[in-house]
């Protein structure tokens, strides 16, 4: 292990002691603020219970993700096809991200109901604009000199978008979509806050109206656990993708 | 700004012609004209007794970068001209294989470009070049990023393009000697706006060697040429 993540480890584990310790020693209820232990216990212990949510919210994330990319991938291509479509999106693009998702939430689950789609969507409105934006840099950021030679190949638009631009893009789209996954989890949690029947932000709200703070922990922890695989993932994935760096 | 004027220049057919110059002279702006990456105020480019708009169609490149694709092994970098043209064509593949056999590149077909050295890389350019099926071949300054020794290897390798390969050749070169060693023509520039001060016809078989007093009494005179055309600048 590098020095820097002893650092790392070290420096939550000293919060951790003084988080427990504090709890102990001032006899904290475990409904104002359960120690570590106390959501550690609960996090093994009620993992039966915990799964079933966490996996629609894994679900909901994942289809997030996958339409987000449907989306956020034909429209840079699009926008970077012609400045001028570039030039007629872009202010719905920026405008879009300006609106606070958390006022998107009640309106999506009035349309779409409390089942997974609504929550599906505001993961994917989440995640949508970085992909789009770090994917359309990407494009943008080709070296002129390759572009001279493939024209001179007589390479269209389309096979320096296969041949080029795309895998050249490649390394800009995985910081996008690592980027993406870590918030697309905001995006799933307070979609299920609003109105669901399963998800660990369904189970939060539940448990945090019967004063079970220790099980919203376990879910917190469950959750940032879930982003940390995903992060894991996107960066395994890229290593394989981006094999030649 | 004008680049060029009155500027005029012939290129023999199978020739390898060697343009030298003072730096911001014109000579890669000549090139962007030719390959039609600018478009020209006036004049003609004539190919082949026809009027053509810019040579895209008939010139390969070949610049200082090598322009790999760093996420392609070095055969399918050579390729490219085949897979952006017709698809793939087996027959191609072997032809591929045969030239990285003649420029000594065999058994690193299956490498991509960042584990290989640099003129290595250039090599690989040159069959990527060669793979295009285009008469003349453009060169701009393709060896100036090597270290002198394996410069000198790669001056065998682009005799092979005209000796071999009958391309046509135009090579644009901050280096005298290499202009001197290779060309049969070599052409001084003027500062800008562009135009010819002097031609050199060499006539002495190839490979030539610098040790050649002839040469080395050209290269002195092309030296103080260019030197003449800097000072003259900074008047």
């Amino acid at each position: 292990m590098t020095r820097s993540r002893w650092v790392s480890l070290l420096m939550i584990l000293v919060i951790l002691v003084a988080w427990e310790g504090y709890c102990r020693f001032f006899h904290v209820p475990d409904y104002i603020l359960p120690p570590p232990s106390r959501i550690l216990a609960v996090s093994v212990s009620r993992a039966a219970l915990l799964f079933p949510h966490a996996a629609v919210t894994a679900l909901e994330i994942l289809l997030g993700i996958f339409l987000s990319l449907m989306v956020a991938v034909p429209l840079a291509v699009l926008m970077f096809f012609h400045p001028s479509i570039e030039e007629a999106i872009s202010p719905f693009l920026v405008a879009s991200q300006s609106i606070p998702v958390f006022a998107l939430a009640p309106l999506l689950v009035i349309w779409l109901g409390y089942g997974i789609a609504s929550k599906v969507l505001m993961a994917a409105i989440i995640i949508f604009f970085p992909i789009t934006v770090s994917l359309l840099e990407g494009f943008k950021n080709c070296g002129p000199e390759y572009v001279v030679l493939f024209r001179l190949m007589g390479a269209g638009f389309w096979t320096r978008m296969r041949l080029l631009y795309w895998p050249w893009a490649l390394p800009y789209f995985f910081a996008g979509l690592k980027v993406g996954v870590t918030v697309a989890t905001i995006g799933a949690v307070i979609g299920e806050w609003v109105g669901s029947q399963q998800g660990l932000g369904y189970l939060m709200i539940q448990m945090n109206a019967r004063l079970r703070v220790d099980m919203v922990f376990a879910a917190i922890l469950w959750l940032s656990l879930m982003g940390l695989g995903m992060w894991k993932l996107v960066n395994v994935l890229e290593r394989k993708v981006i094999h030649w760096k | 700004m004008e680049v060029l004027k009155g500027f005029s220049l012939v290129v023999p057919r199978n020739g390898f012609t060697a343009l030298v110059g003072p730096s911001g002279c014109g000579k890669s702006t000549f090139f962007d004209l030719l390959t039609g990456v600018v478009g020209k105020d006036e004049g003609g480019i004539r190919w082949l007794d026809k009027e053509v708009d810019h040579l895209g169609g008939v010139a390969s490149y070949m610049q200082q970068k090598d322009l790999l694709l760093p996420w392609l092994s070095l055969m399918d970098n050579a390729l490219l001209p085949v897979r952006v043209g017709q698809g793939a064509d087996p027959r191609e593949a072997e032809k591929a294989r045969a030239l990285f056999r003649r420029l000594g590149l065999e058994g690193f077909e299956g490498y991509i470009p960042g584990k290989v050295s640099g003129g290595m890389r250039q090599r690989c350019a040159l069959v990527r070049t060669l793979m295009f099926e285009r008469e003349l071949v453009l060169l701009d300054e393709p060896l100036s990023a090597l270290d002198a020794i394996t410069r000198r290897s790669l001056h065998s390798v682009l005799l092979l393009l005209q000796t071999e390969f009958k391309k046509t050749l135009l090579m644009i070169t901050h280096d005298v000697e290499e202009a001197l060693l290779l060309a049969d023509e070599v052409v001084v520039l003027t500062q800008a706006p562009m135009k010819i001060r002097e031609r050199f016809r060499l006539t002495s078989p190839k490979p030539r060697k610098m040790t050649d007093p002839d040469l080395i009494a050209m290269k002195e005179h092309i030296l103080e040429e260019l030197q003449e055309e800097l000072n003259h600048d900074a008047l």
